[in-house]
């Protein structure tokens, strides 16, 4: 989706700066997602769908509340259902609503090879461009999340743009728009995080959830999703939810000090051979060797 | 011209007077094949590598164009490789005269060609070339489809995507170093290479200067005219 009226921050696969590098004009956007007040209706799957224009795909039952095991290219917000046991050998449900996070130092843009094809506004949205998309799944590689999917039919990325068509014109996300249990927030980063550290707090002395928090890795830079988790300690057991999410090492050294080292040997080895060019100069037949038949 | 050399698999020695057959029809199809096959994928390798080469990529068509095509190439470079190899694999065998020449290599840098010992069909750095380029080319093809295939590399093994990565990258930049060094040598340092993997022929001077041993093989029977 591109928004020309918002400011970009970081331009993925840019040889140069970005024009919104260093700006702090804007609000970073966030969304709240309160675990422990989701009911699992899955309003907020319906009404990523319909404001982004996508049908329903076949659902998959596997015995559970789950009707499908991931997001896909057309499917960005799922909401992920967890048994879990308790302590205590009772049983819960986790649930946790899964889509893109909006990583303030966002893996996929800095695994990304096209210019322009993953930014990241000054909001703090990281929105694909489809439009310069090349399709090779690089930020496939660079997600810690596992968010980005591949549409077959147009070879390019799909992930959730954080309603940034919505957000820019002042309306929030659809997916909070429908929650009927007002477990989504939206606002700006400082806000929610207060509503969510206000609601941890609750959790750990109302209602005996000793190790309630809020995820927000700082792995990533921070998120423009956070959540509110009954258990803080053990993220993993909402669907995977990895507990210090940071950029692939391999991803890192492979845009960064791979990049230098390559770059240098292969300059230095077109440099080589002008040397020797001028040094040595080219090898010549013998001449002696063309008379006098095969002996030397 | 006779055409007898565009049958034979072998360099027979039936040129005309001063010439010999150093490369038969098939070896420089396939020569080109992966010369061709290669520089696509450098090209667009270099585009995907560094967002200062990105602009490679409109030299072939643009972004997904140059994303769809790589990986084909790659299988058809992969392809035209390994059929070098099989053509070849006997002329690639390291022997006691490699052993001497690489002891030698500083005096053919320096094109001390004197004191280089005598080098068979291929002397020991074509040799070294062929073989990175092969295990360049298995490692980049293995790799590739860890890249190409990203999404059905399940989350949970996840270290195979970064695996992928890793070594799709050094060996990529392990050939382009083998290749600068050959481009070099055969365009610029060794006059005659060039012309050689075009119309197959080199002057019995030629072979005598940079293959003694092969030319010797290959004059061996004949008469000594030559």
């Amino acid at each position: 989706m591109s928004q020309a009226t918002l400011a970009i921050r970081r331009i993925s696969g840019h040889p140069g700066p970005a024009p919104g590098e260093g700006v702090e004009r804007d609000y970073q956007v966030c969304k709240l997602v309160d675990t422990t007040t989701c009911i699992g209706c899955k309003a907020c799957e319906v009404a990523c769908l319909e404001w982004n224009g996508y049908e329903f795909t076949d659902t998959v039952f596997d015995n559970s509340y789950q009707t499908m095991p991931e997001t896909t290219w057309k499917y960005w917000n799922l909401i992920k259902f967890n048994e879990h046991e308790r302590e205590d050998g009772s049983i819960t449900l986790l649930m946790r609503k899964d889509q893109c996070m909006h990583c303030a130092d966002p893996g996929c843009l800095a695994a990304c090879p096209a210019d322009g094809a993953i930014v990241q506004y000054t909001n703090g949205i990281v929105d694909f461009q489809q439009q310069n998309c090349i399709g090779c799944g690089y930020c496939v590689s660079g997600c810690p999340f596992d968010i980005p999917k591949f549409n077959p039919a147009t070879k390019k990325m799909f992930k959730c743009t954080l309603c940034v068509d919505r957000v820019s014109e002042g309306l929030e996300p659809a997916c909070i728009k429908s929650c009927p249990t007002g477990c989504l927030h939206f606002g700006t980063k400082d806000d929610m995080k207060d509503l969510a550290e206000t609601r941890a707090t609750q959790l750990r002395e109302n209602f005996g959830f000793e190790k309630a928090g809020v995820y927000d890795p700082a792995g990533v830079g921070g998120t423009g999703v956070i959540y509110v988790l009954h258990d803080v300690t053990n993220p993993e057991a909402y669907g995977g939810l990895p507990k210090d999410p940071h950029i692939p090492w391999v991803v890192r050294f492979w845009k960064g000090p791979a990049k230098w080292i390559g770059n240098l040997g292969m300059l230095g080895g077109l440099l080589g051979v002008t040397l020797h060019y001028l040094r040595v100069g080219p090898k010549q037949v013998d001449p002696a060797k063309t008379e006098n038949g095969g002996q030397p | 011209m006779s055409t007898s050399h565009v049958v034979s698999s072998r360099p027979a020695a039936r040129e005309p007077e001063g010439v010999i057959l150093r490369y038969s029809l098939s070896e420089r199809v396939h020569h080109w094949l992966a010369a061709f096959t290669y520089i696509y994928c450098l090209i667009t390798g270099l585009a995907f590598w560094s967002p200062y080469m990105f602009w490679l990529a409109t030299l072939v068509g643009g972004g997904p164009t140059a994303r769809f095509w790589h990986p084909w190439f790659g299988v058809g470079f992969t392809l035209s490789v390994f059929w070098m190899f099989k053509m070849w694999r006997s002329d690639m065998v390291t022997t006691d005269a490699d052993r001497r020449w690489s002891k030698a290599v500083k005096y053919y840098i320096e094109n001390e060609d004197e004191r280089v010992p005598a080098a068979g069909r291929f002397n020991f750095g074509q040799k070294w070339f062929l073989w990175l380029m092969l295990y360049g080319v298995a490692l980049l093809l293995i790799s590739g489809l860890g890249l190409w295939f990203v999404e059905s590399i399940p989350w949970s093994l996840r270290w195979l995507r970064y695996t992928a990565v890793t070594v799709h990258v050094v060996a990529a930049l392990a050939t382009i170093g083998g290749f600068i060094i050959h481009v070099y040598m055969s365009t610029a340092m060794v006059s005659g290479s060039f012309s050689a993997m075009i119309h197959g022929q080199v002057t019995t001077a030629w072979a005598k200067t940079h293959h003694r041993l092969w030319y010797e093989q290959v004059t061996k029977g004949t008469s000594a005219k030559r």
